[in-house]
């Protein structure tokens, strides 16, 4: 399309109104700041929701307001709006929306109008989801899995209208997600600027690419379940729901299958994991590479490893239902495809680790960040091999130890990336710079928060504390120090949440009073940074696209004259030098 | 330059752009890709809906949970085969304004690309008064799985070709405004491939329907 990749200029939309400029914008970078915004307010309601649940687990019975069924509401909101409504829309939405036209050298998405209407849907979905707090009720309860019967049946808290408003948002969301997707994969394929061959893009891309092609293909499994259980419990038909008595009646369901829901979510939710960790994989190797001043280890075998584990994510996804009841060589299969996953996120990390070695290391906010989602991501993805064996999973399935390892390796570790990112493209996004001691102080604390409030986990985990618990009450197997424990998570986790305002502080305060930022302060190589204008003007690129000569890469490239060589740098420039090192 | 050459490429290796040629001269429209980026979309909802059905239906092999007892299939009327008839000269309509197009034969294009969308509204129609046919007959949506199935099923794939005429009326409404050619032409092209995809997908789902 001409507006995207031709330097043309007349096709563009130039808002002209205050209105066109920054609510009905079609500009990618506004509506990716749209997504942002959103995501990350949805994204503080669910973290009110976890700490309300600390305090009901750390102290129960001192709040007799948060009652059996809010506690499950919380934990069923807390889980969805985590995993679906902030990091899918946070890193999808914002970061692909911002990052893909600045990093391929576009002008904008290839379907400008599409990707308004994609972010204005994704809203309508938040509101919908939100409304549950309203209804008669209240939210559903039923756990963020929503496992029928028991999602739709009577007892389970926010089964009447709780459950429309999640299964209804769900299906709004994903119908915004199809509309960014198509844009995200075509302004990949088809909108990269003169000598942005794909192996010449940053693995940011590279990430955010391969998890749109797979919500693309995940999404409409969660959206098939939602349609099906809505009419399930709407028009009384029998996809999912079996006979059963229900307080004494008898339902006028029967011969549904509970099972074939949890197939079609997990069809969808394993590959979700992989959504949110492939965009976190990207930015994070283009975070290391640029603050340890070395070109990525392995480009080509990280760029493989990402499309393998895209591919494989789709091959494993009943390892979430050992417990359900399934053929032994079906665990079989799903044990072995589950760890050999292992091998090309192993690839990754050892990159990444290769990338840090004998690097010229700047230990800045955003670095920090990366290298604590080192820790984070080994950490929850070992414990991940323990849960992929059937027989581990068995005894630890439903207690702490799975709510440890999913928030380290997918909870924590992509949340990493996300303050590394915001740290490190703010002051493109902005134009002003942040302040260095309250970020640290942020980091610090958040980073040794979350250890504190996530490694006690695995050690209740494997005592057999239940999650999804209300109050253990005296329960002869979970001696004292379990409470301790709880006790001990709850302070941490408030103490984590606390820290955060600390963050929105330095972020909105600098965005008013900050100093103005250099236009490439960490001295990047990649495209976004070589923008006419900071923040770029719309349109990205003034008159004429940037062209394309070399990898994102080069840093500290022997006897250049600078310690990177940006993309759009011709050989000539560097020239003399590269003769020298001959 | 194949896929697999694509991503073997050393892109450290010799920076430079000589070899590389403007993107306009060889890549698709983004319209193009787009579209068959959906259809892998529509593709997965699809299969998994007819999976979810086989599965529900009850047949032993396709998984071991497969439940069926309650299944009774729908009868076929025959306005089902009469919406199939519809569907298929639509599509044929369309395919007669693609070639049109590529003819530089505007009027035939024009009228081709308003039967081939008029005979879509009448397939929805169609599938409107099957609906209806089904429930004066008490084939209710919550009477049997088989029936969800069928309202389920036909309602997406009406809801998709929805969209087909929805991008149809468009491409009409450029040529009503003498829009580029260039660019109608190609929309042409587009909704014809989009109304094939819709046709096989509904022969797929129907045979679906009728065999089991």
């Amino acid at each position: 399309m001409a507006t995207t990749i031709a330097d043309d200029l007349r096709p563009m939309h130039h808002p002209k109104t205050w209105v066109g400029k920054y609510v009905w914008s079609q500009d990618h970078k506004v509506i990716a700041i749209q997504y942002g915004v959103t995501a990350i307010a949805i994204g503080l309601v669910a973290l009110v929701l976890s700490v309300l649940m600390r305090l009901q687990l750390g102290f129960p019975g001192l709040f007799p307001w948060i009652q059996p069924e809010n506690y499950l509401q919380y934990v069923s909101m807390h889980g969805m709006i985590m995993v679906v409504y902030l990091l899918t829309a946070l890193l999808l939405g914002g970061f692909g929306n911002y990052m893909i036209p600045l990093m391929i050298g576009a002008r904008d998405m290839v379907f400008p109008f599409v990707n308004m209407l994609s972010y204005w849907i994704y809203l309508l979905s938040v509101l919908v989801l939100v409304s549950g707090f309203f209804v008669p009720g209240g939210p559903t309860g039923a756990g963020w899995t929503l496992y029928p019967p028991q999602a739709i049946s009577e007892g389970t808290p926010g089964n009447q209208w709780g459950i429309v408003t999640m299964l209804g948002s769900l299906a709004i969301f994903i119908i915004a997600f199809t509309m960014g997707g198509l844009n995200y994969v075509t302004t990949v394929l088809q909108a990269r600027t003169r000598g942005m061959t794909l192996m010449r893009m940053p693995l940011t891309v590279w990430g955010i690419f391969i998890a749109s092609i797979m919500g693309l293909l995940a999404f409409p499994a969660l959206f098939v379940a939602a349609i099906m259980m809505l009419l399930d419990h709407l028009l009384g038909s029998s996809f999912f729901m079996p006979a059963m008595m229900t307080m004494g009646q008898e339902s006028n369901t029967q011969g549904g299958s509970p099972l074939l829901f949890q197939h079609l979510f997990w069809f969808f939710g394993h590959p979700e994991v992989y959504i949110v960790a492939l965009p976190a994989f990207g930015i994070v190797s283009d975070l290391i590479s640029v603050h340890a001043r070395k070109n990525i280890f392995g480009y080509r075998m990280m760029v493989w490893a990402i499309v393998i584990i895209g591919g494989l994510s789709f091959l494993v996804w009943a390892h979430h239902m050992y417990v359900s009841g399934m053929n032994p060589y079906f665990g079989f299969f799903f044990a072995t495809s589950t760890l050999i996953i292992a091998i090309p996120t192993a690839i990754k990390v050892y990159n990444w680790l290769l990338t840090l070695w004998r690097g010229d290391i700047h230990l800045r906010v955003p670095m920090l960040f990366a290298i604590a989602f080192l820790f984070t991501f080994i950490h929850g993805g070992l414990t991940g091999l323990f849960l992929g064996n059937v027989s581990v999973d068995v005894p630890l399935s439903d207690t702490f130890f799975v709510v440890g390892h999913f928030h380290m390796v997918m909870g924590v570790s992509p949340i990493l990336v996300i303050f590394g990112a915001i740290y490190h493209w703010y002051p493109k996004i902005t134009g002003r710079m942040w302040n260095e001691t309250l970020g640290q102080v942020h980091f610090w604390v958040t980073f040794l928060g979350v250890y504190a409030v996530y490694l006690p986990m695995h050690y209740l985990g494997i005592l057999g504390v239940p999650r999804r618990y209300y109050a253990l009450g005296e329960t002869s197997f979970i001696p004292e120090s379990a409470h301790l424990a709880n006790e001990a998570i709850s302070v941490a986790a408030i103490i984590v949440f606390a820290a955060q305002f600390l963050f929105f502080y330095n972020m909105i305060w600098n965005l008013l009073r900050g100093p103005k930022a250099d236009p490439n302060p960490w001295g990047a190589a990649s495209l976004e940074w070589q923008t006419p204008q900071t923040p770029p003007g719309h349109g990205n690129w003034g008159p004429h696209l940037p062209t394309v000569y070399r990898w994102a890469y080069d840093y500290s490239v022997p006897h250049a004259s600078r310690d990177f060589i940006p993309q759009n740098e011709p050989p000539s420039a560097e020239a003399p030098s590269e003769e020298a090192a001959l | 330059m194949s896929l697999i050459s694509r991503l073997a490429e050393k892109s450290w290796e010799n920076p430079g752009i000589a070899e590389y040629r403007e993107p306009d001269s060889y890549r698709p429209a983004a319209a193009t890709v787009g579209v068959y980026v959906y259809f892998g979309v529509a593709t997965v909802i699809f299969t998994l809906i007819a999976a979810a059905y086989l599965v529900r239906m009850g047949i032993p092999s396709a998984v071991d949970h497969g439940t069926g007892e309650d299944w009774s299939p729908m009868p076929e009327p025959p306005l089902l085969w009469i919406n199939t008839g519809i569907l298929v000269l639509s599509s044929l309509a369309w395919e007669a304004a693609t070639r049109a197009s590529r003819r530089d034969d505007v009027t035939r294009m024009r009228s081709m690309v308003m039967a081939g969308n008029a005979l879509g509204v009448l397939f929805l129609v169609g599938q409107v008064l099957l609906w209806w046919h089904y429930q004066t007959a008490g084939y209710y949506l919550s009477a049997n799985p088989a029936n969800a199935f069928f309202y389920l099923l036909t309602a997406i794939h009406g809801l998709h070709l929805a969209g087909g005429i929805f991008a149809g009326g468009r491409t009409l409404g450029q040529m009503a405004m003498r829009a580029d050619g260039q660019r109608i032409c190609r929309n042409v092209r587009l909704c014809t491939i989009y109304w094939h995809y819709l046709l096989a997908v509904w022969l797929l789902l129907a045979a679906l329907l009728v065999v089991t």
